[in-house]
């Protein structure tokens, strides 16, 4: 997958936040120290956020998947935040609502266009429930990592094409 | 039948506007419908209001429009996602 870096210190596990402001800020800083993200990263994501939210319903665990513009980001990376409490959220789409957010999937993407794989894989976490549930409980960091890894590497058509043989 | 533009958004035009780009238009070839579709940032919407056929999003609109809105949050979740299959093809059969 190129130059797009994922591994345990992206990870968050019971991650404590007052709000969702809160947890974009930590989770923001954590990318900084990474080295993956430039500072005004943590104003431009909450300021996003704030004017467009990001909480995701799903038939599992709520999730919310933060972003912001390539220019703040220096390497490709997602980062997973994991909240001892959930956290509520505004709605994508529908401000006036909420969700008990769970799990954060903090997106920092240095294209435009060219990683409609790697974010197809993402939302087909969201919508494996078993897979989101896992993640929500897990305690072991290590073993996030190999689930997600093992989702997101499935980024290329040979598994498409795969999967439509079988079919017929 | 006149192509259709379909512009599609989300706040940042990089993310969310990507799966429901890609979404639309495995729409289009399953259906075989010739369309213009324009992935945008929500703030761009305006200038292409004079061409647009449809707007799919999956931010906020507050704003109204001559052309229908649909909000697309589904194809990133999942739930739901025939019937906004269905909403975008009753868009632009019409």
């Amino acid at each position: 997958m190129n130059d797009f870096y994922f591994e345990e210190a992206n990870v968050l596990l019971n991650l404590e936040a007052e709000n969702d402001k809160d947890v974009l800020v930590r989770m923001g800083r954590n990318l900084q120290k990474l080295g993956l993200v430039r500072k005004s990263f943590i104003d431009a994501i909450v300021a996003r956020e704030e004017e467009f939210s990001t909480g995701l319903p799903t038939s599992s665990v709520s999730v919310a998947i933060p972003h912001t513009d390539i220019e703040h980001v220096k390497q490709k990376s997602i980062s997973i935040g994991v909240l001892k409490n959930e956290v509520a959220f505004g709605v994508m789409g529908d401000p006036e609502e909420t969700t008990p957010v769970k799990v954060v999937f903090m997106l920092a993407m240095d294209e435009t266009h060219s990683q409609l794989y790697l974010l197809q894989r993402l939302m087909s976490i969201f919508q494996h429930n078993t897979m989101l549930t896992t993640i929500a409980q897990e305690q072991d960091k290590a073993k996030i990592v190999r689930l997600v890894k093992s989702e997101l590497e499935e980024i290329n058509e040979g598994g498409e094409v795969t999967w439509q043989k079988n079919k017929y | 039948m006149a192509k259709k533009q379909v512009l599609v958004a989300c706040g940042a035009g990089i993310a969310t506007s990507t799966i429901v780009n890609n979404a639309i238009e495995e729409m289009a070839k399953e259906h075989q419908l010739d369309l213009d579709i324009k992935q945008i940032k929500i703030a761009e919407v305006n200038s292409y209001a004079e061409t647009a056929d449809l707007l799919v999003t999956t931010a906020t609109i507050q704003k109204d429009y001559d052309f229908p809105v649909i909000t697309a949050r589904s194809f990133l979740t999942g739930i739901g996602v025939e019937d906004t299959k269905k909403q975008i093809l009753d868009a632009l059969l019409k």
